[in-house]
């Protein structure tokens, strides 16, 4: 067994919380600035160029990319082997992201009760956690903090086995062509295919965080994502949905195992200013 | 690069109807802050008939939640918020002399034709810049509903604010005639 503090767990949660929302990481800028070189629309490159320069400034003065510094979602996996002491675990993770909202000057976004009140708890907590145990002694975190502009344009469908891929790709396109200009496009499209109608979206979610650049390992999921993106780009919203050829950045398809009797698709829209950061305890 | 049209606000009719669709525009002097949740207590108001905190009549109101100033800034990072959480109130503030709104995204079809009803525009602002546009906010105050923190209403003044006509009184509407061009 290998011991780690909870104190431990809510030093590094707080610190991946402040990288993720001063620095935009250099996969995403490298895209931004190619997608500035492919655009042709100049209301489109005007605004990836304000984009870009905003992701500076940002870095440079240590402050908020965007105000929406989101719903703090953490993705743990925790080896086996690990004995947490000095406290308890979600409640480390908490007080993580409460000291990175306060000391950050990032923006409290949490309401208590999502209906009838609505009351700020001040703290940007509760996260959102999510814990996979895993063969051996240390934990892994995935911080994103998410904004609710691109998160309410996410969509679940229970297609049927018979849809197939056409299915799956229709209904990703169409997601994106509704959602129009709402979620800060040039987004990134992040598919759970597979799986039950709740871990569909979490692996949906947990795939926008994934590298930019890179594909699905499995090389007809990889083929659905670039017609998907294609298609996307073909739309024609362009950045800020004000017309132009990058609508969206990357698509990442993850895919699960699922019943004989469907095919759950989730799709995660994230925007431009795609946030997370990793970390090792 | 298309030229830059400078104004300052109050806004009148004079100003808005010689703004069109597609028009970059620079604004300066004072604007308002309002969001989901300062908006359904405007709306509570006018729906009683009484006075609201602010007098908006010739005025721009602006869809953002702020992040907090750090210190020696006037003001933390603030981008445009996505406005069609606040299309079932806009109505309502355009027939009390609103003349424009600042945010991102779709508008519905009532809110358009109160616009241009009542000589308004729609300006956009870009999405998730939110640290670029902040540069151009001056002087921050909160002026009505501090219990609501990032949601309060903020009077901000402004210098060269960078935004796009998004929608013009006549109701041309940058999001319809834009991405056609680019569909393949």
């Amino acid at each position: 067994m290998r011991e780690i503090k909870a104190n431990q767990i809510k030093n590094k949660v707080k610190e991946l919380f402040l990288k993720a929302n001063f620095y935009i990481n250099p996969d995403l800028t490298q895209r931004l600035k190619k997608a500035l070189e492919k655009e042709t629309s100049p209301i489109g490159k005007y605004v990836l160029k304000m984009i870009i320069e905003n992701n500076q400034i940002a870095s440079s003065e240590k402050i908020a990319i965007c105000q929406d510094t989101g719903l703090a979602v953490v993705f743990t996996e925790i080896g086996q082997e690990v004995h947490l002491v000095g406290g308890d675990f979600i409640e480390a993770i908490n007080q993580g992201v409460k000291e990175a909202y306060q000391e950050g000057y990032l923006r409290k976004s949490i309401v208590d009760d999502p209906v009838f009140e609505r009351k700020n708890t001040n703290t940007n907590t509760p996260a959102i956690i999510y814990t996979d145990i895993v063969a051996g002694d240390k934990i892994k975190f995935l911080v994103m903090p998410k904004g609710f502009g691109s998160e309410n344009m996410s969509t679940l469908a229970m297609l049927k086995p018979a849809d197939g891929k056409k299915g799956i790709v229709d209904f990703v396109v169409e997601t994106v062509k509704k959602a129009g200009p709402n979620p800060c496009p040039p987004t990134i499209i992040g598919v759970g295919i597979g799986g039950s109608a709740d871990k569909a979206m979490v692996i949906a979610k947990k795939a926008t965080a994934r590298k930019i650049g890179s594909y699905n390992k499995n090389e007809k999921y990889a083929a659905i994502e670039r017609e998907i993106l294609t298609k996307i780009n073909n739309l024609g919203i362009g950045p800020a949905g004000l017309g132009g050829n990058i609508t969206s950045l990357a698509v990442h398809i993850d895919y699960l195992p699922t019943h004989i009797a469907g095919m759950p698709v989730a799709v995660n829209v994230c925007c431009h200013a795609a946030r997370h950061a990793e970390g090792i305890l | 690069m298309r030229n830059i049209i400078k104004i300052t606000t109050p806004l009148n009719n004079g100003k808005i109807i010689n703004l069109k669709a597609g028009d970059f525009v620079n604004i300066t002097g004072y604007i308002y802050t309002g969001r989901d949740a300062a908006h359904k207590r405007l709306f509570d108001l006018i729906k009683k008939g009484l006075e609201l905190p602010i007098e908006i009549k010739g005025q721009i109101i602006y869809y953002v939640g702020p992040a907090p100033a750090k210190p020696g800034y006037p003001c933390g990072s603030a981008g445009p918020t996505t406005s069609y959480r606040m299309d079932p109130y806009a109505p309502y503030l355009l027939d009390r002399g609103l003349k424009g709104m600042i945010g991102k995204g779709l508008r519905s079809k009532k809110v358009i034709e109160s616009m241009k009803k009542n000589k308004a525009i729609y300006f956009g602002a870009v999405g998730g810049a939110a640290a670029l546009i902040a540069r151009s906010i001056k002087k921050s105050e909160v002026v009505a509903y501090e219990d609501l923190g990032t949601e309060a209403i903020h009077r901000y003044y402004v210098e060269d604010f960078p935004v796009i006509v998004i929608i013009d009184c006549q109701g041309n509407n940058l999001y319809e005639t834009e991405p056609p061009k680019y569909k393949r």
